[in-house]
């Protein structure tokens, strides 16, 4: 356990340390939402229909973006290899790995969320939806995509190979995300489709790791 | 039992033993798609709704069901690659991706086609024609990841491991895109039930899948062949075979 804690430690330090890793996820956000008034229509009861479909694909584009940075800094400098080597369980440590990606880029998504929601005048009703749905679902995004970037980190232009190999398995945790935004906007129930998202995470949690730990294994004996 | 896995573990026995399994295949998809195609094209009677149009089905259920068939076989392809290590898996895997992609785009465009007399519009965002098209997005990451690692090794492991969670993925992604949108009708076969159309109907598209089913095995067969002569290409027995083949 405490190699857990050391691990989640350090990758919390190495964010600080690195703040522009930590601001550019979020400003992509920002701008991929402020295109959607400006490419489809300033009007805003049209944009508070179409909110939470733009708000959940702004973010999972985002978490998509940073996914590429969850292995890639550690494979440079080799000290990924020498996690891989540590006697320690190889997957608890990339699922500490993955706990603090979302700590760095899918909790402040969700923080930020809110006000882009007041933005794009989605109701008040369904803020409590957008962030409950946007907390669970980007640590879904996260234990997805750690394989699509362990898969990928070896490989000198792998970002948009990247995108492609983990976009499919994105596609549950969107419709579930935005259609319990949708729901509340129209106050209808939307807990259940929180839930599932969480099975998800919980269901990725099980195997995530593992695949990882062999995928990271692959990319590091490349 | 181990003497039988290393068997279809050895290059050498499959490329030996695959040449008259692709021709028997080959020979029975070839007479039971004539047969089918033929029957159902022209002597099925016409639906009592959709006239002729609902003919596509012949083309168009087949190769549905064999490019969801294809994901699960490479992904216990792949499961049997990272556990067992046999390199026969993950060359079969290779060589039936680009099969299941072509499956899964068939199905797409005689959907497409189908869609337009039944529903008035070449594509609209149904569950199950969805559930197709993120497939076929499954298979297309698989094939572009063999394309960028240059390494065949880890190229295959990565394979492996995608269609692995990909597999795991393939029911979440059609129940969430079922609960999302439904207009498709509903699967023309199921195992529990009789069929709903008369036996001059479903005959000859249970004779289509079977066809397109021995065609797909034969073309995988086909394929495998090649790629083994290609990875073995420095062992001494493919050396004779090349030599033989060319007549050198």
């Amino acid at each position: 356990m405490s190699a857990i804690m050391l691990m989640l430690r350090r990758e919390m330090l190495l964010a600080y340390r690195r703040k522009i890793d930590l601001i550019n996820p979020l400003l992509f956000f920002m701008m991929v939402v402020t295109l959607f008034p400006l490419g489809v229509t300033p009007d805003l009861e049209k944009l508070s229909m179409l909110a939470p479909g733009i708000i959940w694909v702004a973010a999972l584009l985002s978490t998509l973006l940073s996914l590429d940075m969850m292995f890639r800094n550690d494979y440079d400098d080799g000290s990924l290899e020498q996690i891989l080597l540590s006697a320690k369980s190889v997957e608890g440590l990339v699922l500490a790995k993955i706990i603090a990606h979302w700590m760095v880029t899918g909790l402040p998504l969700t923080l930020m969320s809110p006000m882009l929601g007041m933005m794009l005048s989605l109701p008040q009703r369904a803020m409590i939806a957008l962030m409950a749905s946007l907390a669970v679902g980007t640590l879904a995004l996260s234990m997805l995509g750690a394989v699509g970037a362990a898969l990928t980190v070896g490989l000198r232009k792998g970002g948009l190979l990247l995108a492609l190999l983990v976009m499919p398995l994105f596609i549950p945790v969107l419709i579930f995300g935005a259609s319990s935004v949708a729901g509340a906007a129209q106050a209808i129930e939307f807990w259940a489709q929180i839930a599932y998202i969480g099975a998800i995470a919980l269901g990725a949690a099980s195997f995530v790791p593992w695949l990882t730990g062999v995928a990271l294994r692959i990319s590091v004996n490349n | 039992m181990w003497k039988w896995i290393q068997k279809w573990g050895s290059p050498k026995w499959f490329y030996q033993m695959s040449w008259n399994w692709s021709l028997t295949l080959g020979v029975i998809s070839a007479l039971l798609m004539t047969v089918g195609i033929i029957w159902g094209l022209g002597f099925a009677p016409q639906d009592y709704q959709q006239g002729n149009s609902f003919r596509i089905i012949y083309i168009h259920v087949p190769s549905a069901i064999v490019a969801e068939a294809c994901y699960m076989m490479m992904a216990s392809l792949g499961a049997i690659s990272i556990i067992w290590k046999l390199k026969m898996a993950s060359m079969v895997l290779k060589s039936i991706a680009p099969i299941g992609a072509i499956f899964s785009l068939i199905a797409l465009i005689t959907g497409a086609v189908w869609g337009k007399p039944t529903w008035g519009a070449w594509w609209v965002w149904d569950a199950r024609i969805t559930s197709m098209l993120i497939l076929m997005f499954l298979y297309l990451g698989v094939i572009a990841l063999y394309h960028v690692m240059e390494n065949e090794q880890s190229a295959d492991k990565s394979a492996a491991v995608l269609t692995i969670i990909g597999v795991v993925n393939i029911p979440i992604i059609k129940y969430s895109v079922n609960w999302w949108n439904t207009l498709h009708q509903p699967a023309t076969f199921k195992l529990t039930e009789k069929p709903a159309m008369p036996a001059e109907m479903w005959i000859p598209l249970v004779l289509m899948i079977f066809g397109v089913y021995a065609f797909f095995l034969a073309q995988m067969f086909i394929r495998s062949r090649s790629e083994i002569l290609i990875r073995e290409r420095k062992a001494s027995w493919v050396k004779e075979e090349i030599s033989r083949m060319t007549g050198a």
